[in-house]
C-alpha cells in the first residue's frame, strides 16, 4: 500500500494475496457506530458535520417536497437522513420514520468482493471498509456488490465514494464526525463488543415500554456490520425507507468472482492446452505438392 | 509455392475485407488485453502495463468495444451468406475424426467454408450480441446516456446479470477465437488468405475444392497463373 495508513489492514480488493502482518481479529478492536432511529429527530447535523470533516460543498438543490435533502446518496454527500410516513396498522398512528442512510461497513463487504482493482478497497483491523481513491478505476463494480445501494462514482475524478466511517478519525481515537455532532446522542461510537451491549439494554428498555419488536439490525447475511441500528421495529425493517430485510452478497456476484473466475480462466487455459497437443500429435495440415498440381490441373481445363 | 515451380494462386479475400478483418482482429486482441486485466487481479498488471492505468483500461475497453461490434457488424454482412448451412456441413462435422488428423482426402468437397468455420462465425456473431448487449449494462458513465435514448436504466440485479453474463461470454468468445486463430496456424497456407488475399492452388483444391472450382471459372480471380504460363526465369 502506497498511501499511509494508520490503520492495520486485514483484507484488500482484488488480490490474490493476504495482507500481511494483520493481527487476528479483536473484538476490541473493532468499531462499530449505532444508530438509534427512536432517539433520531431529524436535525441532519450529522450531514452537516459529515459534509463540515470530509470538506465537501454541495449546491443547493430544487425542493420538491420532501424532507430528504439532498435527494439520494451522491459522491459527495456519503450519509443522508431518510424520512418515512407509515402508517402503523395495528395502532392506526401515523409515524415517522426516519434512518440515517450510508455504508453499512459489513463484514464480508460486497463492495470488496467484486472490486477488480488491486487495493482499491481494503478493510482495516477495526471493521472499517475504506476506498482508497488512488487505485480506484471507477468501474462501478463496488455498486453491483453492494447489497445496500451505497456506492456513487464521482464524474469529476471518476472513483467511488462513500462513508468512511471517518477512518481518518478513528485511527486517533476519535469518533466519527456525525456521532460527535449528533445533539441527541441517537448516534454512538464504540467497540463492537460496547455497542452489542449498549443496543441490549436499549431493546430491553425499548420492549419494557410497550415495543415488543424492537430489535438490533446487525444483519448476519453479511457476517454483521459496523454499522448497526436499533429499530423498535426490526421485524420489518424495510419500512425504513427500504432497509432490506435479510442482505447478502447478491449469488449472482458470487458466482461472477468466486469459482467463475476459477472456471473461466480453466476453460481458456483448456483450449490452448488442447490446441498445443494436437500439434504435437497430429503436425501442420499441409498442402502437397500434388495438390498444387491438381489444381493447375484444374485451371488446365479439368 | 514449390520449390522453384510456381503454382497459380487464387484470391480469396479482397482488399476491404482484409482491412475490416484486421480492424475486428486488432479491437479483438486490444479488448481481450483490458478485459482480462479486469477479469483476475493477476493479470491486472497487463493492462495497467499497456494502457498506463487501471483508469485508463476502464475508459478504454468499451470504446474499443464499441469499434468491434461495428467492424464486426460489417464483417457480418460481408461473410454470412457464404456461412448458411450447406448439405455437406453435416457430412463434414459427421467425419469430424479426420478433420482433427489432418486426413482432408476423407471429408467432402466443401464451398467457402467448411463447418468449423461456419461454427466460429456464428458462435463469434452471438457472441459480440451478447457482449455488446451486456457491456452498454456495464458501462456505468454511459448508462443515463442510454436512459436518455431509449427511456431504460437497468436494475442492479440486471447489471449484476451482466456482469457475468458478459465475462462469461468473453471466456467463450476467447476459446472460439482461440480455435479460430489455431485452426489458420495449424492449416498451412492461410494466413496469406488475409495478409496478401490470396490462397495456393492446392490450398484451395486440399481444403475447399468445391469454392476452387468456382474461382477458377473467372479469370479475375485467378492472381497468377501456372508457371508455364510465365515467362521462365531461365
Amino acid at each position: 500500500m502506497k498511501a499511509y495508513q494508520p490503520l492495520d489492514v486485514i483484507r484488500v480488493s482484488a488480490t490474490v494475496t493476504e495482507a500481511k502482518a494483520a493481527p487476528p481479529p479483536d473484538r476490541d478492536v473493532e468499531v462499530t457506530k449505532l444508530i438509534d432511529v427512536l432517539k433520531c429527530i431529524g436535525c441532519k447535523a450529522c450531514q452537516s458535520a459529515c459534509l463540515e470533516w470530509n470538506d465537501m460543498r454541495l449546491k443547493p438543490e430544487d425542493n420538491v417536497g420532501v424532507y430528504e435533502n439532498l435527494h439520494d446518496l451522491t459522491p459527495n454527500m456519503f450519509t443522508l437522513m431518510r424520512f418515512t410516513e407509515w402508517d402503523n396498522p395495528q395502532t392506526g398512528n401515523l409515524e415517522w420514520l426516519i434512518r440515517k442512510d450510508g455504508c453499512m461497513h459489513c463484514e464480508d463487504p460486497g463492495c470488496l468482493k467484486a472490486c477488480p482493482a488491486p487495493g482499491a478497497i481494503v478493510q482495516y483491523a477495526n471493521g472499517i471498509v475504506d476506498f482508497i481513491h488512488e487505485n480506484c478505476i471507477g468501474c462501478g463494480y463496488c455498486v453491483k456488490g453492494c447489497p445496500f445501494n451505497i456506492p456513487r462514482i464521482s464524474k469529476v475524478d471518476n472513483t467511488a465514494y462513500k462513508c468512511t466511517l471517518c477512518s481518518d478519525r478513528s485511527a486517533v481515537g476519535q469518533e466519527p464526525a456525525c456521532s460527535k455532532a449528533c445533539p441527541t446522542k441517537a448516534i454512538v461510537f464504540g467497540s463492537k463488543k460496547e455497542m452489542l451491549a449498549h443496543a441490549d439494554g436499549r431493546i430491553a428498555d425499548l420492549k419494557s415500554r410497550g415495543f415488543d419488536h424492537a430489535g438490533l439490525y446487525n444483519p448476519q447475511g453479511v457476517g454483521g456490520t459496523h454499522v448497526m441500528y436499533v429499530l423498535h421495529h426490526a421485524d420489518k425493517p424495510q419500512i425504513y425507507s427500504g432497509l432490506p430485510e435479510a442482505p447478502a452478497i447478491s449469488p449472482i456476484v458470487d458466482a461472477w468472482k468466486g469459482e467463475g473466475k476459477f472456471i473461466g480462466l480453466g476453460a481458456i487455459a483448456l483450449t490452448a492446452v488442447v490446441g498445443f497437443f494436437h500439434y504435437i500429435f497430429t503436425g501442420a495440415n499441409r498442402v502437397s505438392e500434388e495438390d498444387e498440381e491438381n489444381a493447375d490441373k484444374l485451371l488446365g481445363g479439368k | 509455392m514449390g520449390q522453384g515451380q510456381a503454382h497459380i494462386r487464387v484470391r480469396r479475400y479482397s482488399g476491404s475485407a482484409r482491412i475490416n478483418h484486421w480492424i475486428v482482429a486488432i479491437s479483438f486482441v486490444l479488448l481481450l488485453v483490458t478485459g482480462l486485466s479486469l477479469f483476475h487481479p493477476s493479470l491486472f498488471i497487463i493492462g495497467v502495463t499497456l494502457f498506463g492505468s487501471g483508469q485508463m483500461v476502464r475508459f478504454i475497453h468499451p470504446w474499443i468495444g464499441v469499434v468491434l461490434a461495428a467492424s464486426f457488424f460489417l464483417l457480418f454482412l460481408r461473410f454470412f451468406p457464404a456461412n448458411l448451412p450447406a448439405f455437406t456441413d453435416f457430412v463434414w462435422v459427421a467425419r469430424l475424426r479426420s478433420v482433427i488428423a489432418g486426413r482432408d482426402e476423407y471429408l467432402p468437397e466443401v464451398g467457402k467454408y467448411n463447418a468449423g468455420q461456419k461454427f466460429v462465425f456464428w458462435s463469434q456473431t452471438v457472441l459480440v450480441a451478447i457482449l455488446l448487449v451486456t457491456g452498454i449494462g456495464l458501462w456505468d458513465s454511459k448508462l443515463q446516456f442510454f436512459e436518455q435514448l431509449t427511456g431504460y436504466y437497468p436494475t442492479i440485479d440486471q447489471r449484476r446479470w451482466a456482469a457475468v453474463i458478459h465475462a462469461s461470454a468473453a471466456v467463450l468468445t476467447i476459446m472460439v477465437w482461440i480455435i479460430h486463430v489455431y485452426a489458420a496456424l495449424w492449416v498451412r497456407g492461410t494466413i496469406p488468405a488475409m495478409t496478401r488475399g490470396s490462397v495456393s492452388g492446392g490450398w484451395g483444391w486440399r481444403h475447399h475444392r468445391k469454392w476452387l472450382r468456382k474461382q477458377l471459372k473467372n479469370p479475375s480471380q485467378i492472381e497468377q497463373g501456372p508457371s508455364s504460363k510465365l515467362t521462365p526465369a531461365e
